[in-house]
């Protein structure tokens, strides 16, 4: 126990935080941007028109049909014979970008649709555009309601962002395999890797409980005509 | 043009087979308060919504002092012109009641948002719900919902106000607070357009009385003349008979 405890601390440790902190620049990157992508998708779904509600569905079928892995070789393999070469770290997160954005669309979709109509109702008769109601109006009450969404969303993508060790980024999983293979220690070096993606989990779960608390708003989840 | 806010002339709505509005004409002057009554279903607030175009119309025409608002292309403007207060007050769920009044001064009127929290505040005054200023609409009652989205529509300085039976959504001991902030609009001289069955508020407030049914303006006159109709024994055709048919069935 003691040979185990201090093999983690003196030797495992440091290559997992620097995996860690690779994984979290996987997250931090990709999270900010899925979301924009969420909402822009979702709106143009809802609002825009044929061609442009067409196109947002034909691009959330396409990524939710796809499995991430499949996304990711096709970023990181395929796009160089058309002229663009991605770094595996630029290609991981185009690709989670792609995958996250689909996903929070259909949250924050949902949540759209969930918005009473008289709200843009009223917003249009007070003179505001179709654009800014949508904005101003509609979209802080979708955001609300997707929260629990797309708070899932970003959880999973803690943990899906192991897959860009698959296209040979060290994050905190490619760390950890690489411990292992140099120590033979799998179960041990393994067990740390799954605690620190559960503490990365955790600590994202309760952020976003929080977030959750701060942004409610008496009685508006139970608002309804 | 003088001093007519409002005119309509022909307008005309119809939903896929039924025709909703059938040629409706008439002025609004201002300070008029003008109710219109009738049978649900006979395109009240249908003709409403044409009015600042939430709803199109097919034909006809609207004008609003000299601008002819049918065709025109700035209808946000338009809509900035003429406030309008719905049955069920649609109040913006995520603002407090001080947020839905200042939204629109800020988005729309592009005002600083400090002086639109002050002036909003004053509106608020103005309906009696400054001390609900941070309230958000769930913990508002009906009627001080609706008297929030009335100060919400006046915060816009509208040349005339449109009520889509503003107080039927309401219990009845929560339309007294709304019809009182009503009458005193009118007392004060603001332009209005209103469809509502209270018919202790239409007799003392409305300067005219328009019956509608089957899409059309039947019968019009003041709330004088309608009683005047009623209690006359000439025996000659009584010429509010069908207005005075309806408001019997309202008192049931």
């Amino acid at each position: 126990m003691d040979d185990a405890l201090r093999y983690v601390i003196e030797d495992l440790s440091a290559p997992l935080l620097h995996g860690a902190a690779a994984s979290l620049q996987l997250i931090v990157c990709s999270v900010p941007f899925g979301l924009m992508l969420g909402f822009a998708v979702a709106v143009g779904w809802v609002y825009g028109n044929r061609a442009v509600s067409a196109l947002c569905k034909a691009y959330v079928l396409l990524v939710k049909g796809t499995p991430l892995l499949i996304l990711l070789f096709v970023i990181y393999f395929c796009l160089p014979s058309l002229g663009l070469t991605l770094s595996p770290f630029a290609a991981s997160v185009t690709g989670f970008i792609m995958c996250n954005g689909a996903y929070n669309s259909e949250y924050i979709r949902g949540a759209i649709l969930s918005v009473r109509s008289g709200q843009l109702i009223a917003a249009r008769s007070l003179g505001m555009g179709r654009f800014q109601a949508i904005v101003s109006i509609v979209l802080p009450q979708a955001a609300r309601r997707a929260l629990p969404g797309c708070s899932n969303e970003v959880i999973y993508l803690i943990k899906y962002s192991s897959l860009a060790y698959i296209l040979s980024f060290i994050e905190l999983t490619g760390a950890g395999k690489m411990a292992a293979t140099r120590s033979f220690r799998f179960t041990l070096v393994f067990s740390v890797v799954g605690l620190v993606y559960l503490t990365m989990v955790t600590l994202a779960s309760l952020f976003f409980m929080w977030l959750e608390k701060k942004l409610a708003i008496p009685g508006f989840e139970t608002t309804r005509d | 043009m003088g001093d007519t806010i409002l005119r309509v002339q022909g307008l005309s709505k119809r939903f896929d087979s039924e025709e909703v509005l059938r040629g409706v004409s008439f002025e609004v002057k201002k300070g008029d308060a003008k109710v219109f009554i009738g049978p649900s279903g006979t395109g009240k607030s249908t003709l409403l919504r044409c009015l600042n175009r939430l709803v199109e119309p097919d034909s006809g025409q609207v004008w609003l002092g000299d601008d002819e608002i049918t065709h025109a292309s700035d209808i946000d403007g338009v809509r900035r012109r003429m406030g309008m207060v719905f049955q069920n007050f649609y109040l913006f769920d995520h603002l407090t009641a001080l947020g839905n009044v200042e939204i629109g001064l800020v988005k729309v009127l592009k005002m600083p948002r400090h002086d639109a929290r002050g002036f909003a505040m004053s509106e608020l005054a103005r309906v009696g719900m400054d001390r609900f200023a941070d309230k958000y609409p769930a913990e508002l009652s009906g009627g001080q919902a609706q008297r929030v989205s009335i100060a919400r529509s006046l915060a816009m300085n509208p040349e005339i106000m449109l009520f889509d039976e503003p107080t039927s959504a309401l219990d009845p001991e929560l339309t007294g607070e709304v019809l009182e902030v009503m009458k005193r609009l009118a007392s004060g001289g603001m332009t209005m357009l209103v469809v509502s069955h209270e018919m202790e508020f239409v007799y003392s407030v409305a300067s005219e009385v328009l019956f509608m049914e089957g899409g059309v303006i039947v019968e019009r006159g003041t709330p004088g003349q309608i009683r005047e109709d009623d209690a006359s024994d000439t025996g000659a055709p009584k010429q509010f008979q069908r207005t005075r048919a309806f408001l019997r069935r309202l008192d049931g």
